[in-house]
């Protein structure tokens, strides 16, 4: 090597490193970034241009008018003079004044308006019930609030003697006893007689009961009637006992199709494609009509609780086949280990199969529950007023007559926020429960 | 056809179990208030305020009834309904009067087993087009596409007229009146066709109402009154002569403002045979002597309420027309109260 040096042939030897050049800008940066993702042939460019020509006509449509968004008008024909004074005869513009002045009612129907505290509070506590449900790291005995929560909920929503839901609720202890007691006899026996219980007391006892302790302790809220309630508050009351209720008669009509018990699986099977084969409206409209004409006349059985069964029995055989597809997936030797185990069939299901099957599950079970809860806007076609129910009643009066994108955008926004959010939290959970290790 | 036919043998089945205990009068005292079945929504005649009070012309007879027989024009239960919940709602017994801008026809009258106890506002379907489309008659329209409503009567008139003319046209079915605005605005279709009432209170909604005509034709009869289960008399006379208090009321000059005045006594018979001073007019349909009184005072007589909802002086400004008392070229004629 020193000899090559010492002896000079070479014309040029570099000596140092050179410093670090900056690549080509086409190889960098924003520029190879768009060259990959927008204009990597000549279909991608095409595309890109025809997207970025869309985006420019929606921007250039729709921009001016959220940009002249009016939230002071008390009415169409005002906020259009304001909008012309402003902008120019014919300026087109938002009329959010609309929300501004119904806001209240998209969210709370005619609840009374001294009393919007009791649906709010019912809301926020429906968020605690919720949390132990919905995260593990919530203290396991707050597990305990959410049980008597649907019993608190209701007495805040519908007021009245808080004996009614005590006592409702108190069903579910009869069952829990009548359970224990039946135990020593047989597995089935208590299921069965814990099973007919709670109805009984219901049908029977607890209305007398409640009256009596009514007598002795009155305690209570203002009772709010049930043609009162209308936007969000109907459609989240609906959905949430929907979702609430459809989840847990699911997977017993799932399990109760795979029984080897005939009648049991006839029913199940029966009852799933009965309800499946039938779109919901006509259910509600069951509801609504034609129990009208079955039941004695003067019965009051409320709509909104009618509707609720009938959205809950409804999403059941959705949930029931969505369940089923995740207990199919189970390998067979899950439950032959449970079996080897000794564990009795419910302590199976429990501590083995449902964990396993559900979490195959999650994403059909959490599609089910966005549907139900979109769903909801269907009670508008029986003339209850939910928030699309009550857009056609504010687009009635006359200074709002002539509304239409404003109100959608709000419902559709409102919408949007609770079903994203239920989306986002199937992900979190299918993450947390990911036990397979890609 | 089918859902007629489905919904009448509802009805008669909902009948013959309504029959056996049809005292509604006597329900609806010992309820304390009216249960009053409404449009979901239908600017002038029915829609909540922002408090959630229910206003307008339709809703204005349910107050007048709970006035006569409640004695308080504030007692009713207004239960919204759609155009397909509406009937069977009468017929269960869940409202005791439905006052729903609902046409008198004969089918329903007999086939549905309802009484029309009478009219309170004449309407006719008509015609709204864009003064650019150059057209002043219907019987223009031939080759038009015309927005309408599916499952009305309108669509049945609509298709009655062009085959009678002689002419064609292309229909653009669209579900809700909100709906049918917006095609229109969007220029999807040349013609809106619905009830006339219906075209001008759109047509007051629209940024330039200059912009668009209606057509001078009305190509149907659309009588729009208040009804009650058909097998309880007694509550279709007082439906019935309550409208006709609100109706006499305007002829005979009572209003929200002299009522008390005249209560106190007249030289006019008529007018103290209403008012209850004279004759047993009330007792005869079982309520007091002051029952029609109530009833005017609750929202003045029949043009008060007009003009408050519909009038000329709304934005939904409809003209008297047919909906005028007899006396003055209208329709509206109260039987005589004797």
């Amino acid at each position: 090597m020193s000899d090559l040096h010492s002896h000079n042939t070479l014309a040029f030897v570099r000596s140092e490193m050179l410093a670090e050049q900056a690549p080509p800008t086409s190889q960098i940066g924003a520029v190879r970034w768009m060259r990959e993702n927008l204009f990597s042939g000549w279909l991608n460019s095409t595309l890109t241009v025809l997207s970025v020509l869309f985006i420019y006509l929606l921007v250039t449509h729709i921009g001016p008018w959220f940009l002249h968004a009016m939230w002071n008008a008390d009415s169409l024909r005002e906020c259009r003079d304001i909008l012309a004074a402003n902008y120019g005869e014919g300026a087109t513009g938002a009329c959010f004044g609309v929300i501004r002045d119904r806001w209240h009612q998209l969210l709370f129907g005619f609840y009374p308006q001294d009393l919007y505290w009791r649906p709010v509070l019912a809301m926020v506590l429906m968020l605690v019930a919720l949390a132990p449900v919905l995260f593990s790291w919530v203290p396991r005995k707050m597990m305990w609030f959410s049980l008597i929560y649907p019993g608190v909920a209701f007495w805040l929503l519908w007021g009245g003697s808080i004996w009614f839901p005590v006592m409702a609720l108190a069903g579910f202890v009869v069952a829990a006893v009548v359970y224990r007691l039946v135990l020593p006899v047989s597995t089935l026996v208590a299921s069965i007689a814990a099973g007919l219980a709670p109805v009984f007391w219901w049908l029977f006892l607890s209305g007398p009961i409640a009256r009596v302790l009514t007598g002795i302790v009155p305690i209570g809220l203002e009772p709010v009637t049930s043609d009162q309630f209308g936007g969000f508050t109907l459609s989240i009351v609906i959905g949430v006992s929907g979702v609430a209720m459809s989840l847990p008669i699911g997977i017993l009509l799932a399990l109760g199709r795979q029984s080897d018990m005939f009648l049991v699986k006839t029913i199940c099977v029966g009852f799933i494609e009965f309800i499946r084969g039938v779109p919901l409206i006509t259910l509600l409209f069951t509801a609504s009509l034609l129990l009208n004409y079955f039941l004695p006349p003067g019965t009051n059985f409320d709509i909104i609780l009618r509707v609720i069964i009938m959205v809950t029995l409804f999403a059941a055989a959705y949930q029931a086949e969505t369940i089923r597809g995740g207990l199919a997936a189970l390998p067979r030797g899950q439950y032959e280990a449970a079996d080897a185990l000794g564990l009795d069939y419910w302590r199976a299901q429990r501590l083995i199969i449902m964990p396993q099957a559900l979490k195959i599950s999650i994403p059909g079970i959490v599609g089910n529950f966005i549907a139900l809860f979109k769903d909801t806007t269907l009670v508008v076609f029986i003339g209850l007023l939910d928030p699309i129910g009550l857009s056609n009643a504010i687009r009635a009066d006359t200074d709002w007559n002539g509304v239409y994108w404003e109100l959608f955008l709000f419902i559709g926004a409102m919408f949007w926020i609770v079903t994203f959010s239920m989306s986002r939290y199937s992900q979190y959970l299918e993450r947390k429960l990911r036990t397979d290790h890609r | 056809m089918k859902k007629a036919l489905f919904l009448g043998t509802m009805t008669v089945a909902g009948l013959a179990a309504g029959v056996a205990a049809a005292d509604t009068l006597g329900d609806v005292k010992a309820r304390g208030n009216l249960n009053c079945g409404v449009s979901t929504g239908l600017a002038g005649f029915s829609a909540p305020d922002a408090n959630g009070e229910w206003q307008g012309f339709d809703v204005a007879v349910c107050r007048a009834v709970a006035a006569a027989v409640v004695g308080d024009p504030a007692k009713v239960k207004f239960t919204p309904l759609t155009a397909q919940t509406r009937f069977s709602a009468l017929a269960s017994g869940e409202i005791d009067v439905l006052s729903r801008n609902t046409t008198w026809t004969f089918s329903r009258d007999a086939d549905l087993g309802f009484t029309f106890v009478g009219v309170n506002y004449y309407d006719g379907q008509g015609f709204m087009v864009p003064k650019a489309l150059g057209v002043s008659s219907a019987k223009e329209l031939s080759g038009a596409t015309v927005c309408i409503q599916t499952g009305t009567t309108t669509e049945l008139n609509l298709a009655d007229y062009f085959r009678k003319n002689n002419m064609q046209y292309e229909p653009v079915p669209i579900e809700s009146n909100a709906e049918a605005q917006q095609q229109y605005l969007a220029g999807a279709c040349d013609v809106y066709t619905t009830d006339a009432s219906g075209l001008a209170s759109t047509r007051a909604t629209f940024a330039n109402p200059d912009d668009h005509i209606l057509l001078p034709e009305i190509i149907s009869k659309e009588p729009l009154g208040p009804l009650v289960r058909q097998g309880d008399d007694k509550w279709a006379d007082i439906v019935r002569w309550t409208l006709n208090a609100l109706i006499a009321a305007e002829e005979y000059g009572i209003t929200s403002a002299n009522i008390e005045e005249l209560a106190k006594g007249t030289e006019n018979p008529e007018i103290n045979r209403v008012l209850g001073k004279e004759g047993d007019l009330g007792a005869m349909i079982g309520l007091d002597a002051a029952w029609a009184h109530r009833a005017i005072a609750a929202n003045g007589n029949y043009g008060e309420i007009f003009a408050a909802t519909i009038g000329e002086s709304t934005p939904i400004g409809l003209a008297r027309g047919l909906n005028a008392q007899w006396t003055q070229g209208g329709l509206q004629y109260s039987p005589p109260f004797r």
